[in-house]
């Protein structure tokens, strides 16, 4: 099969407890690709090109988000297929999974204001270097919802002066204008952070849903671009 | 033997606890205007089967740090050991 002409296959992982793993899967096949349902008690993927945590409440937020998702037996699987480098993307609850497995550098806690934030938000792409930035720019900004009630990203001194020097944050809270300060901040991220990025690049996550704005029949299409650039990551050749 | 341990977990120094800040923002109604510094933690109270009470508590240790606390945000204390027999 030649370049371009191939589907490709992104599975999303259902795990107890998660609600948008079905708008993830509508967003690919949206976008061109196969949509493919994972199982949280599953032990193989399927073959897929690319894997997607998606956002919800898995096992109830039970103790810390995340934390009890992260030993679903799928997890080890997903975690070799990031170790062969296959891409993995984690949105909202996916990426405080991916955090809680320190799979991702940094934690998700508490929003500092307390209340659950649902509303559109621009985020400025710092890096083309991860599976969902490849078609965009450092310095771009798209507008895609989050709603979250613990989104609050941090990391201690040290562990922050890494991701920032090693260039581990994929996203940050900004104006549509780019324009990063305290006023575009919705939940008290440290450094705007709104996604990070591994070292080797192929994993990330971050709290705003891209899938939720991609149907231009029930809104905006922000997240388009995530997208399109993880099917050209997987070589769909979009 | 079964010992009973009771681990206190709690957001690290120095870390934002919006919770703590908004039961610190809500005393004074209740006419306390005293208070300070408060913070928010967790309380997880289990028993363990093991040989001796140091097999048990090195036991959870090793669960507070891999599961019952994030090491990255979270601090934790083991705080009493009173055996219960078995």
């Amino acid at each position: 099969m030649s370049r371009g002409e191939r589907v490709p296959r992104i599975g999303v992982v259902t795990f107890p407890g998660s609600l948008d793993d079905r708008d993830a899967l509508h967003a690919v096949e949206l976008m061109g690709a196969q949509g493919i349902p994972l199982w949280h008690a599953d032990t193989d993927l399927q073959g897929v090109d690319a894997v997607i945590l998606p956002g919800g409440f898995s096992y109830g937020d039970y103790l810390r988000t995340g934390a009890l998702a992260r030993f679903a037996r799928i997890m080890d699987a997903v975690r070799a297929f990031a170790d062969r480098g296959g891409p993995v993307l984690g949105i909202c609850n996916g990426f405080q999974i991916l955090c809680e497995a320190g799979m991702l550098p940094g934690a998700l806690s508490r929003n500092d204001s307390l209340r659950f934030v649902c509303r559109p938000v621009s985020i400025r792409v710092e890096t083309s270097g991860t599976p969902v930035t490849g078609r965009l720019l450092p310095g771009e900004t798209v507008e895609i919802p989050i709603k979250h009630g613990e989104g609050r990203y941090v990391a201690g001194k040290e562990e922050l002066r890494r991701i920032e020097g090693e260039g581990l944050v994929a996203f940050r809270y900004s104006g549509p204008d780019g324009v990063v300060d305290d006023a575009r901040n919705p939940n008290g991220s440290v450094g705007n952070i709104a996604g990070v990025r591994n070292g080797s690049g192929n994993v990330v996550g971050l709290m705003p849903h891209p899938e939720h704005a991609v149907d231009p029949d029930v809104g905006p299409v922000g997240g388009q671009p995530l997208f399109a650039s993880l099917l050209q990551y997987v070589g769909a050749g979009v | 033997m079964r010992y009973g341990f009771e681990v206190l977990v709690s957001l690290k120094a120095g870390l934002l606890d919006p919770q703590g800040k908004a039961v610190e923002g809500s005393l004074p109604a209740l006419g306390w205007t005293n208070v300070s510094d408060v913070r928010v933690g967790k309380h997880i109270a289990l028993t363990i089967e093991a040989d001796d009470e140091d097999a048990a508590r090195v036991q959870v240790a090793e669960m507070a740090e891999r599961l019952l606390s994030n090491p990255v945000i979270e601090d934790f204390q083991i705080l009493s050991a009173s055996e219960l027999g078995g």
